[in-house]
């Protein structure tokens, strides 16, 4: 394995390959980003079928009682009903990059228009979440490996880790909303009009979804740290005469980072569903909150947008993942799929 | 190490245990009617003749919680064997058998488990439609089939091989009882703590889903819609909230206890 002589390189060796190597690096970005473009095409597809199937007529739904066999023709000529299946799909598809992916049944508007401005509310709630799991349970996990494991610290860590997000929410927003009156549960501020009110009320959102993957990502930190220091190259560099915290930033950290970048790819797709609940707990009007409102009212070609959207966010923090710790693991890159 | 993974298990059991009775309990006598109005006072704290207070409507609290706490778990328990059965299934064929279907089964469950259970649950749900008690209970199971498909894969693929396998194949055993006699009871150390976490994963996705009212739907109470019942009265009965909220805490924890101990009294095993 040359991963082994490739040692003392930089935390991105990308960075200081021969050209050769970075014929190989450019092929595997490329093959991973095609898996990603057809993994895509393939939910999408799923996403379709699933829903034109079960969807029965949209036109129906929207005359309803005012329907008469001309209106329908009409209204179905209009919404491109008319077609055959693999070409609604394809023109569905392209409504991707177009902007044009069908009228919603329910609001009677655009499906573009009316979840244009909801995507960026549930991102920065998403990534304001993420952001605060980085940076508490990175340092926590950390100082907590150094330590024994007590029973109160295993226990407080199960208890977090038992707190759903929507319920922790209404305490922060008991506490915090009806108690210190720092936000007004239930009233999403403008972000144009009141940019810090609305930071502040997102700033709680994020810590309900937050609290729990805090837990799991302190305790699953804590176990590969001790793991990787019990092994016997730690005990080398131990008799060597490093301190603890220089075999943890010059040994241990490096070899823990491939796990745990994997599981906080993992844990940014929980985060987008965990905002599900969380925007509906805070009445914050997101994606997800849009998404329960369509599924309640069968309004389908919301539900398979929103759907789309979030597969999207998922199988791209999957793909990040993956080409981080193809960066980081030189062992990876060469033996191409290694498990 | 080991006495104090003990320790979690039977603090664990104890804790589920007596969630259990108590369960059980609200399943056949609940102190009132968890539906009858003014069982009490309207927004009476919590006192010894209604522990955890009293409603809008007054109806007791303890009563509803023990109510919906029923629903929610028999839901979950329901999701989990089913999900359990014909993901352990699927993962024992493949993890045994290997070959071309191991290989194809294995990538599309890969991308399954990527996506975070609820919002698959959520999408099964939109197709079959909300609202239905039996629609849940098939979303949640179906849902979990991949996660356990995976775990036991795993776990029956490093067996396949192992001396006592060999020899009972030697033997004549027919593939058969191979998984199921052989193998199978030695996969328990990770199966179990696979369940717990499953289960934990159901109720918390069973309440979510009745708290985003696509859930079971009243008259059945589930503790996911209680709760966001008592958000709307958290200003004037915020008891309503907290037991309903802690009923659920207390319940996931209780397992997650449970499974932390069986992981640490069997760490390593596999």
């Amino acid at each position: 394995m040359s991963g082994e002589k490739a040692g003392p390189m930089g935390i991105l060796p990308i960075l200081n390959e021969t050209p050769g190597k970075k014929v190989v690096v450019m092929k595997y970005l490329l093959k991973r980003t095609a898996l990603m473009a057809v993994t895509m095409l393939l939910v999408s597809l799923l996403a379709f079928v699933a829903f034109a199937l079960i969807s029965g007529d949209t036109a129906t739904a929207m005359l309803g009682t005012s329907a008469t066999p001309e209106r329908l023709a009409a209204l179905r000529a209009e919404l491109g009903l008319d077609r055959p299946l693999p070409m609604r799909y394809a023109s569905w598809l392209a409504g991707f990059f177009t902007g044009d992916l069908g009228m919603s049944s329910q609001y009677r508007q655009p499906v573009w228009d009316l979840l244009a401005p909801k995507v960026g509310v549930t991102l920065w709630l998403s990534l304001m979440s993420f952001a605060l799991i980085i940076l508490v349970s990175i340092p926590l996990g950390l100082w907590s490996s150094g330590r024994k494991s007590g029973v109160l610290g295993a226990a407080l860590n199960q208890f977090c880790m038992a707190a759903p997000p929507f319920f922790t929410g209404i305490l922060l927003s008991w506490i915090f909303g009806i108690g210190l009156r720092w936000f007004t549960p239930g009233e999403f501020p403008n972000a144009g009009e009141d940019l810090a009110g609305a930071a502040v009320y997102l700033f709680f959102a994020a810590l309900a979804l937050a609290i729990p993957r805090i837990a799991m990502t302190v305790r699953m930190l804590r176990s590969i740290i001790r793991e990787e220091m019990g092994k016997d190259y730690v005990r080398t560099a131990i008799s060597r005469g490093g301190s603890r915290g220089y075999i943890l930033r010059r040994h241990v950290l490096r070899n823990a980072l491939a796990p745990v970048v994997a599981f906080l790819a993992q844990t940014l797709a929980e985060i987008v569903a965990g905002s599900i609940v969380v925007e509906q707990v805070f009445a914050i009007p997101g994606l997800g909150r849009m998404l329960v409102a369509s599924i309640s009212n069968r309004d389908y070609a919301v539900v398979q947008v929103i759907v789309v959207i979030l597969a999207f966010w998922v199988v791209l923090a999957g793909t990040l993942a993956d080409l981080l710790n193809e960066g980081i693991d030189p062992r990876l890159r060469l033996g191409g799929g290694a498990a | 190490m080991k006495k104090r993974g003990n320790g979690f298990l039977a603090a664990g059991l104890l804790l589920a245990g007596t969630l259990a009775a108590l369960v059980l309990l609200g399943m056949f006598w609940t102190p009132y009617d968890p539906n009858a109005m003014s069982a009490g006072p309207k927004f009476d704290s919590p006192s010894l003749a209604h522990l955890l207070g009293t409603d809008n409507f007054g109806r007791d609290i303890f009563s509803r919680v023990l109510q919906g706490a029923g629903t929610t778990v028999s839901i979950a328990l329901a999701a989990l064997a089913g999900g359990a059965v014909c993901g352990t299934a699927v993962g024992a064929v493949t993890g045994y058998c290997g070959g071309a279907a191991d290989e194809v089964l294995m990538r599309l469950n890969d991308a399954l488990t990527a996506f975070p259970s609820i919002l698959l649950a959520l999408v099964v749900i939109s197709i079959l439609g909300p609202g239905s008690r039996f629609h849940v209970t098939l979303a949640l199971g179906l849902v979990f089939i991949p996660s356990f498909a995976r775990v036991s894969r795993t776990a029956f693929a490093a067996l396949r091989d192992v001396n006592y396998v060999k020899s009972a194949r030697l033997m004549g055993a027919p593939g058969w009882r191979i998984v199921l006699v052989h193998i199978l009871p030695n996969t328990l150390p990770v199966l179990l703590p696979a369940l717990t976490i499953g289960f934990n994963n159901a109720v918390l996705a069973e309440a979510s889903m009745s708290f985003l009212g696509i859930g079971v739907t009243p008259p059945e109470a589930s503790l996911g819609y209680m709760l966001s019942e008592a958000q709307g009265m958290l200003f004037a009965a915020p008891w309503y909230a907290a037991g309903t909220g802690f009923a659920i805490v207390l319940l996931v924890f209780s397992v997650g206890l449970i499974g932390e101990g069986l992981r640490q009294r069997d760490g390593g095993v596999l």
